[in-house]
């Protein structure tokens, strides 16, 4: 089995690390190998965060070579436009929570949010781009802070993990409390993307 | 059984299996989750040290005492400890003792991109680096074993991507290791002139014996391929070469210091050409060149910044990559978060066009627009001595509002020494300590000033006041920072005292309680006048469009500042229904 390349990316305090955790823990239950890179520290502040995880037979690298992500999971839309070109030209997918959040820049005045031009050159990059609205259907499931686990809902289409291995994992490793509504906001996200 | 874990982690989990008896470490990206995990194991007693030099102190006294000890800090934190550290190897060990530095290519938390592996050349001990988490655990291991059996500490070299990348990791049992037992042996453990000179030609003939050892050791280890290159690498650096060139040869080192000279010999024999791929610093490309072994590194590969598949690619094969990033995107810096108690006192800085001399932490955010209200930060402790030099030189140039502003972990990690200087040599300087109550900046840990120890116990609490004032500091006084009046009149009146003040700035990060609120702060439309002094605050709630300033209340921590500095008094509280 060839490596399959997913890279995680969002504002900090989103969830991207625990996207990345579950999407990990499943391709080692599923007995492959597995690498995943994250930087810690200034990153929880409100900044820009990106994880990559790898699977496949046998992974060296734990970053991700720019041009060949299969899929880009975005936890915002700029973020997805920052990292659009570390995907497999005409090949990868992109898939974005449409939520905007402003970073401090242009929070004060400094600098312009670019609205429009990030659809058009996500589609110029990416096979195929989808867009999902994240935060709407974690609030549904009932937890505004699930929005990570619709979007792997979302993705799940293109990940080679059957629902019942999804299941497994997200009971194995979110708090008992939170199982149920986590399992709704995959479902959701699944049901998103048609 | 099999696990993912990350590196940091795996070394925790070494420490355990190989029997670590005591474990120090004063926090710092990227190695702070190594004794945060340690601190899981009951098995072995761990600390937060108050800062690296005592953690190395620690580590030395128990390795005294004949069991495994092990101290974490990242790479500028062995610049602290430097000083016990380059003593320690002339005394070598009892029980083993390894030093696991955690460095930080590409700085993505750090002020510097400094090379630790210079310290093992420095010091003439080994250096060895792990390429994944199971090496991670192993190489805890093989550490302490080197250390007993030579007499030497050993470094154990992380870099960020090896330290928080995961991956699979095979568990192990406890081996529990030697019970604690001391003999008097000054010879060995006092460092006098007459003690450390024959020491100095043991050093010398330790190393090329651990030198032989690595020859033979199976982490050095030849991976045959297509022999028209060859690579020699470690760290990090090996899973790009093998990621980029499968069909190559590779001959990967864990041990980088010493390098084991002869199986480099045999192994350059046998290829056409040798490339050397390593991050940072050409520590390998120059012993071997050193040694009259043929090769290139440092021309191909960059010495700046750090390593990934695209950049070792283009290194080997002299293309460019055809992936670029989108231009003129704005940034997303991180910020101090909503409700951050270290926003109300750079605001007043800000205010009163202060001069700040800035310490590391959190609040090293406030040298940031909007808030813009730090001038300097050079490493840790050095906002007080910065600020006493510069007043000295300066004389009666200085301007009018000068400060120095340190959070309360860095003040008591190298900043109390610092404030005896101030004292003592009289500078007319305001000390600003940022007491939140947790050291923030590295994922909150406990801290002498914050009451508790590292597994969440209650521990005396450092009296921050009492502690200024038995320093001589007269003019001590605390603020609630998220009270901006009082905040900024007792910056205004010290800075402008001319003597040595204290301004214990008290309030917790905000990060500590969630808490669920009854009132909603909003803006009244009608009163508002678009003046965008709460946008100064550079709060991520607070947002302005349209002419008016908006609060999200998601965000929001109700801690008040804009309220209080809204001049027209349009920012309120609104109950929130049912
Ligand atoms: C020598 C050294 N050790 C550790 C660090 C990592 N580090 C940076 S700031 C900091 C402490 C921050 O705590 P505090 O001073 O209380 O400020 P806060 O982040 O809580 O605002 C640490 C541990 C460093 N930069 N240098």
């Amino acid at each position: 089995m060839a490596v399959t390349n997913v890279l995680i990316v969002g504002v900090g305090g989103q969830g991207v690390l625990l996207a990345s955790t579950l999407l990990s823990k499943i391709a080692l239950d599923a007995g492959l190998d597995v690498k995943q890179s994250e930087v810690h520290g200034m990153s929880q502040r409100g900044g820009s965060v990106s994880s990559h995880v790898r699977f496949g037979e046998r992974v060296y690298s734990s970053l991700i070579e720019d041009g060949t992500v299969d899929v880009l999971l975005a936890f915002e839309k700029l973020e997805a436009l920052r990292y659009g070109y570390t995907i497999r030209k005409n090949k990868g997918v992109a898939l974005v929570n449409d939520q905007r959040i402003d970073p401090s820049p242009v929070a004060i005045g400094l600098a312009e949010y670019p609205e429009d031009r990030i659809y058009p050159e996500l589609e110029a990059q990416a096979a195929n781009v989808i867009t999902v609205d994240g935060l709407g259907l974690a609030e549904e499931a009932g937890f505004a802070g699930a929005v990570n686990v619709v979007l792997l809902g979302a993705a799940s289409g293109f990940l080679p993990f059957t629902d019942e291995q999804w299941a497994e994992t997200i009971r194995s490793t979110v708090k008992e409390k939170y199982v149920d509504i986590n399992l709704k906001a995959f479902e959701l996200g699944k049901g998103a993307v048609g | 059984m099999k696990v993912v874990l990350s590196g940091n982690e795996a070394v925790a989990r070494g420490a355990y299996e190989s029997g670590v008896v005591v474990a120090a470490a004063y926090p710092g990206t990227p190695s702070t989750e190594i004794l945060e995990n340690i601190a899981r194991y009951q098995e072995i007693y761990c600390e937060w040290s108050s800062n690296e030099k005592v953690a190395m102190e620690v580590v030395i006294g128990a390795s005294f005492a004949g069991v495994r000890a092990l101290a974490a800090m990242k790479h500028v934190g062995l610049n602290v400890a430097a000083d016990p550290f380059m003593t320690l190897t002339y005394l070598g060990v009892d029980g083993g003792l390894v030093v696991v530095t955690c460095d930080d290519p590409e700085l993505h938390s750090s002020q510097n991109e400094q090379d630790n592996r210079h310290y093992g050349v420095f010091a003439k001990v080994p250096v060895l680096e792990p390429t994944n988490s199971q090496e991670c655990k192993e190489l805890v291991g093989t550490a302490l074993e080197i250390s007993e059996k030579f007499d030497t500490p050993v470094i154990l070299r992380l870099t960020t991507r090896i330290s928080h990348s995961k991956s699979v990791v095979f568990l192990g049992e406890r081996d529990d290791g030697a019970e604690p037992h001391y003999e008097r042996n000054i010879q060995k453990r006092l460092c006098l002139p007459a003690h450390a000179r024959p020491r100095h030609y043991f050093i010398e003939e330790r190393l090329e014996r651990i030198r032989e050892w690595a020859e033979e050791f199976h982490g050095n280890e030849v991976e045959w391929g297509e022999t028209d290159v060859g690579f020699v690498t470690s760290g990090v650096a090996y899973n790009y070469v093998k990621e980029v060139f499968p069909e190559k040869s590779v001959l990967k080192l864990a041990t980088t210091w010493p390098i084991p000279l002869k199986t480099v010999r045999d192994f350059a024999r046998k290829v056409d050409e040798l490339i050397v791929v390593e991050e940072l610093d050409p520590i390998i490309e120059n012993e071997l060149k050193a040694n009259h072994i043929e090769c290139r590194g440092k021309d191909p590969i960059p010495i700046c910044g750090e390593l990934n598949p695209a950049v070792v690619r283009a290194g080997v094969t002299g293309k460019k990559p055809k992936a670029k990033p989108a231009e003129g995107l704005p940034p997303r810096p991180p910020v101090l978060c909503p409700g951050c108690p270290h926003r109300g006192v750079y605001y007043a800085l800000n205010r009163l066009k202060a001069t700040v001399f800035g310490d590391i932490g959190c609040y090293t955010l406030g040298a940031h627009p909007p808030l813009s209200a730090m001038d300097t930060s050079v490493c840790m402790g050095a906002s007080i001595t910065d600020a006493h030099g510069f007043l000295k030189a300066m004389g009666d140039k200085a301007p009018e509002h000068v400060c120095a502003t340190i959070g309360e972990s860095t003040f008591v990690h190298s900043g109390m020494t610092g404030l005896a200087n101030v004292v003592y040599n009289d500078s007319p300087l305001t000390t600003v300590i940022l007491d939140n109550a947790i050291t923030a900046m590295t994922g909150h840990q406990h801290n002498p000033a914050t009451g508790f120890d590292i597994r969440g116990n209650p521990a005396p609490m450092m009296d921050l006041e009492s502690l200024c004032k038995a320093m001589g500091v007269e003019d001590v006084r605390v603020v609630n920072p998220l009270n901006y009046k009082e905040t900024h009149k007792a910056l205004k009146e010290t800075m402008e005292g001319g003597r040595p003040a204290v301004v214990i700035a008290k309030s917790p990060c905000v990060l500590l309680e969630r808490v669920k609120y009854d009132k909603n702060v909003v803006v009244d439309e009608e009163a508002c006048s678009g003046c965008e002094l709460c946008v100064k605050l550079g709060c991520p709630a607070i947002s302005f469009a349209d002419e008016l300033a908006h609060v999200d209340n998601i965000l929001c921590t109700r801690c008040d500042l804009c309220v209080q500095i809204c001049p027209v008094d349009a920012i309120v509280y609104e109950e929130v229904e049912g």
